[in-house]
């Protein structure tokens, strides 16, 4: 795994920093036991994250992606191996990095408002400030007018739009994302992965984006990291160099989606013949 | 287009009004055919007057009771138990439910205990009660708090077991923790379900009062009851048994249906 070089906007804002890695990963695998069984959720991983880089992590359902998420944002604990976020040790739930659920998981007691300013009410901000800066992140994901909204009132879109405002304004260093548009229609989902590019290039955001969508992990990652399932590995990673916004039918895109699911095969090929033999590789 | 949407709206309203015209007209109609069969009953003569009074004796008993002010001062001595005892339990209740729903030890433990107490009709606290405070006031709270206080606690342990873990797998990724966790997260979250438990509680105390000031002999609704027995005055048994019926429809229809029609209403499960 060569780290990058690549210089953007973010890196010389973090110049300060003695390191300008967001994240490193060492060794970190998950195994649930339970009923009798064990199920080997994700083999060790070691993996890098660049300050303000966009990261994919692609694969079918059981591969381990949203597991590895989860440890990563401190809400489920590995089995092996340690993740250092900003060269601390990740020791449990931080407001540094939060994650979006494809669920939205808001709060269906509060408006929308009530809901952007959770994570500041908990930090202890007073009401006016909490206000202000709510409202300045209800403007960046479009929802002014919405402001006292309650969730059922909500399309999904909406949903999703309200989480983002509600993780942007505790102004974390890394957004975990856990497929956030999964359960969008196609239309809904291409505005909101463009406007999540467009914030994303504003802020600087380290962005860990799960998705199972071969189009979108392209369209908007800078590195696609593959991973397969039983047991959930990453098989290989991707760098994505081609310039924003990119568009989904850019024909470079579509060579790439095609070369990611190849790759995706016939590693699940090749492990469906090695259970149809009985045999085990290294 | 205009023209088939307007008719449309114009059909919703005129089909939605006379439903609720004549949800009250059948309403009110049964109430009267009660009275009338109630009356009818009393005209065969088929028990004498003193054992089953008449709707007409029994208003006119209700009117005095109210005019020289026992009633009044009775319902209001009542309500005062019965206000103070509820909001000990429901705040015992809140941290009790909280803490069996979110600590698996104190749900082996202190779970099954509430359990239990829930099964033991709380008539059954009415002896120590008297023991332990003497007949006085605080006697009669004690068993207002033991008949509510576990129809209560497990309501809000029900709604924080079913709290979904998505809820406070977010907050906690957003810094929230202990009490402030408990108060904005679980405690909202399981707010349908805590109400079904107030609700319940609150019937409860009713009841576990009415026993206890069965035995207590200042001026109180059960008192009266008592006092109705005493002197075979069953029209006053009557007025008394009504006046707590409307006081417990009342606070219903006033507190508790706004209260879950706002919670419905904001969670999306109504329109």
């Amino acid at each position: 795994m060569s780290a990058s070089h690549a210089i953007n906007l973010s890196d010389q804002e973090q110049i300060s920093l003695s390191s300008n890695r967001a994240l490193h990963i060492s060794e970190v695998s998950k195994t649930f036991t339970g009923q009798g069984r064990t199920v080997e959720a994700l083999l060790p991983v070691n993996l890098q994250v660049q300050e303000g880089e966009f990261v994919c992590f692609l694969g079918p359902s059981g591969c381990g992606k949203s597991t590895l998420l989860n440890i990563i944002a401190g809400l489920e604990t590995p089995s092996t191996g340690q993740v250092f976020a900003h060269d601390t040790e990740v020791q449990g739930p931080g407001t540094d990095r939060i994650l979006l659920f494809q669920e939205a998981a808001l709060f269906p007691w509060l408006d929308v408002q009530k809901n952007v300013e959770f994570g500041l009410r908990q930090a202890r901000i007073p009401a006016r400030r909490r206000a202000e800066i709510a409202q300045r992140f209800i403007d960046i994901v479009h929802l002014n007018g919405f402001e006292h909204s309650f969730v059922h009132q909500l399309s999904g879109g909406m949903r999703q739009r309200v989480a983002i405002a509600r993780a942007l304004a505790i102004d974390p260093q890394i957004l975990l994302m856990d497929e956030p548009f999964g359960a969008l229609d196609a239309f809904t989902r291409d505005r909101l992965q463009g406007e999540l590019e467009s914030i994303w290039s504003e802020t600087h955001k380290t962005i860990l984006f799960v998705t199972h969508s071969v189009q979108e992990a392209v369209t908007l990652g800078d590195r696609v990291v593959v991973f397969a399932p039983r047991p959930g590995r990453i098989i290989q990673e991707f760098r994505i160099d081609f310039p924003r916004p990119r568009r989904a039918d850019d024909h470079r895109l579509v060579d790439l989606s095609a070369e990611i699911l190849q790759t995706l095969r016939t590693e699940m090929a090749a492990e469906n013949q090695e259970q149809n033999d009985g045999t085990t590789s290294s | 287009m205009a023209q088939p949407a307007a008719n449309l709206a114009r059909t919703r309203t005129t089909v939605s009004q006379p439903q609720w015209y004549n949800k009250t007209l059948r309403q009110v109609g049964f109430f009267v055919a009660l009275i009338l069969i109630w009356q009818g009953l009393i005209a065969i003569g088929l028990w004498p007057s003193y054992l089953f009074p008449g709707p007409l004796d029994v208003w006119s008993r209700i009117m005095s009771g109210l005019r020289d002010g026992s009633f009044e001062m009775a319902t209001l001595v009542s309500l005062r138990r019965l206000i103070i005892g509820y909001v000990i339990s429901v705040i015992l209740g809140l941290i009790l439910g909280v803490l069996i729903g979110r600590n698996r030890y104190a749900s082996e433990t202190l779970g099954a205990l509430v359990l239990g107490f829930q099964a033991l009709p709380s008539a059954c606290w009415i002896p120590l009660g008297l023991l332990w405070f003497g007949l006085n006031e605080r006697a009669m709270i004690f068993v207002v708090v033991m008949g509510a206080l576990f129809s209560i606690t497990l309501g809000v342990e029900a709604g924080v077991k079913n709290t979904p873990p998505l809820y406070i797998r977010a907050a906690r990724n957003m810094g929230s923790e202990g009490f402030a966790l408990a108060s904005q997260v679980i405690i909202p979250a399981a707010l349908p379900s805590i109400l079904t438990g107030l609700k319940q509680g609150w019937t409860f105390a009713w009841r576990s009062l009415m026993a206890a000031e069965l035995l207590y002999v200042t001026i109180s609704l059960g008192s009266l009851l008592e006092n109705g027995e005493n002197l075979a005055d069953t029209a006053q048994i009557f007025a008394v048994m009504i006046i707590i019926i409307v006081l417990g429809v009342a606070i219903d229809r006033l507190i508790f249906a706004p209260l879950e029609r706002a919670v419905r209403t904001r969670w999306g499960l109504q329109g």
